[in-house]
């Protein structure tokens, strides 16, 4: 059966392009098999949050459609689908239209690189750590396009805010990064997973305290705040403050095209969750090196990791209050980049030093 | 190969309309994003060549950060396209001579390499890191050039800094310091007081 696959285009397009074909076809179907579960993952994100927030404030939370309220994000969905798309006057039609694409395609892209298990990854590249970067940063042009093509201030207003959050945020996380890849080595996330895995707590079988997170612990609090910045969620959510600029970049737009910004939004913070997990948590490894532990399949470990993670941004939605913007840039540039640059130095001159834990 | 070469076509094909459109739209800012366009196709064009470092430098610098910058500003500022238009046919000589002077530099540093021989240079090998050797080379060979760059541009960004910087005298500002220091004692008093009798 896999033979006679294989085999196939090249019976049907012959050497030269046979060969493509298959790359394609095969790339196109692993393709789907992440962004199914993912967009999966991203509607009953939303119910959590949803679900994890009414609990904290002692309500119930969505439980009419269907049993314990599961279908209630396909009813959003449904509804969504439905709902007329509505054209601002003298919008820029074009790129009123682009925005949404751009918003969704970074944060579908990203995934390309991510490693699930052990050799499960789509790309492995080894320059991957960059790749993401690279595409989570074009993320921005989402917001600017769609605040200026919706020909509307508040739109426009909510877009600057935005971009200059994120551009500024960037670099704090562009940093963090950096001295992840220096303990590590490698800009291969695959390879940044591997080499967590050694170290004295490791030999021990205590795996968990030789992960990233311990020894790299103001970085880890740095990426994961600059990433809850990032992706613009509350206490961050200045861009659509609704007490000062009703919704954003996102205020003009209807139906499907608001729920690609809205899914882009959901997926980029599982992304973070997910990069939080392989970085500074080990991504697939298990927590302990004990015999019954091993049986657990590589990827619910990273599974497990990102929900804790992620379910951590709804926590800080839930407790927090809204940062006002002049506080949110001094967090970033006064706070976060110096916080980095320190202790990017500590940990230069320390794996240097005879006290390396990194050889 | 011939599927490269299709690919390649797509892309330059891709860059060539993206960069004539830089210079023919009407809207500086549909202008801004088809450079963001060209800028993301000779990253997939780099790509192609198995240089992935430069490849997403080019996005991570020019597409994420540069051009965000630029549609900043070109989306802030309101441009008068007619005052743009008017140098157009007195400057064209120049940026005709400027064009071909650039044109003429490409042709001979590429001509012999790929007009002589339509060789292909080997493929790399596997483990083969393009940024690793990017990185040996940078920070061995050439760490005093590379040093003194990075050196250059901190000093344009401090003289840049230096130069928007401007301190209003009657600008109110909070320092947040401060007012995490604050103690209710100093602030608040407390003044007991003896309960009101009942109505």
């Amino acid at each position: 059966m896999l033979e006679w696959i294989v085999t196939r285009p090249d019976a049907w397009f012959g050497p030269t392009w046979g060969p493509a074909v298959y790359a394609f076809v095969a790339a196109l179907v692993f393709i789907v098999a992440i962004m199914i579960p993912l967009f999966v993952a991203v509607a009953y994100l939303t119910l959590w949050e949803r679900k994890l927030i009414g609990w904290m404030q002692i309500r119930i939370g969505p439980n009419r459609v269907g049993p314990l309220g599961l279908l209630q994000p396909i009813a959003d969905g449904v509804k969504l689908l439905f709902k007329e798309l509505i054209l601002p006057t003298n919008a820029d039609k074009q790129l009123y239209l682009l925005a949404p694409v751009l918003a969704i395609t970074p944060a579908l892209a990203a995934w390309a690189v991510i490693p699930f298990a052990p050799q499960v990854v789509l790309a492995n590249i080894n320059a991957g750590l960059l790749y993401v970067m690279a595409l989570t940063s074009t993320g921005v042009y989402a917001v600017i396009v769609a605040g200026w093509a919706s020909n509307s201030k508040y739109a426009f207003l909510g877009a600057m805010r935005s971009a200059a959050q994120m551009v500024s945020y960037e670099i704090a996380m562009g940093f963090a990064l950096v001295v992840v890849l220096m303990v590590s080595g490698s800009l291969n996330l695959s390879d940044i997973v591997n080499a967590q895995a050694h170290g004295r707590f490791a030999a021990m079988g205590l795996n968990f305290l030789s992960w990233n997170w311990l020894p790299l612990a103001p970085i880890l609090v740095v990426y994961f705040v600059s990433g809850v910045a990032e992706t613009n969620r509350s206490p961050f959510d200045v861009v659509e403050g609704e007490s000062e600029i009703v919704a954003g970049h996102m205020v003009e737009y209807s139906g499907m095209a608001f729920a690609m910004f809205f899914l882009a939004e959901y997926m980029n913070m599982i992304l973070i969750s997910t990069l939080t997990a392989v970085m500074f948590f080990g991504g697939w490894q298990a927590p302990i090196d004990a015999p019954l532990l091993e049986r657990v399949p590589a990827f619910a470990w990273l599974l497990a990791k990102v929900f804790v993670i992620s379910s951590m941004f709804l926590w800080f939605r839930a407790t927090f209050p809204r940062y006002r913007y002049d506080q949110v840039m001094r967090l970033g540039w006064k706070v976060f980049i110096p916080v980095t640059l320190v202790w990017l130095a500590v940990v230069g001159i320390w794996m240097r030093s005879p006290w390396s834990i990194w050889s | 190969m011939i599927v490269e070469t299709a690919v390649f076509y797509l892309f330059a094909a891709v860059m060539l309309i993206a960069g004539l459109r830089v210079i023919t739209a009407r809207n500086p800012v549909h202008a801004a994003l088809f450079l963001v366009l060209a800028f993301f196709t000779a990253s997939a064009i780099w790509l192609l060549l198995e240089a992935e470092f430069l490849a997403i430098a080019l996005v991570l610098v020019y597409v994420g950060a540069v051009m965000v910058l630029f549609l900043f500003v070109v989306m802030m500022l309101d441009i008068n396209l007619e005052r743009l238009r008017e140098g157009f046919w007195r400057n064209l000589p120049l940026a005709l001579v400027v064009g071909a002077i650039m044109a003429a530099e490409i042709v001979a540093v590429i001509a012999e390499r790929y007009f002589e021989v339509a060789s292909q240079a080997p493929p790399l090998p596997a483990g083969y890191s393009n940024t690793r050797a990017l990185g040996m080379l940078l920070y061995t060979d050439y760490a005093y050039a590379f040093e003194i760059a990075a050196v250059i541009l901190l000093v344009a960004i401090v003289a840049a800094i230096a130069l928007t910087l401007r301190r209003r005298k009657d600008t109110k500002y909070q320092s947040p310091a401060q007012q995490v220091r604050v103690r209710p004692a100093e602030r608040v008093r407390l003044v007991s007081m003896p309960a009101e009798k009942d109505r």
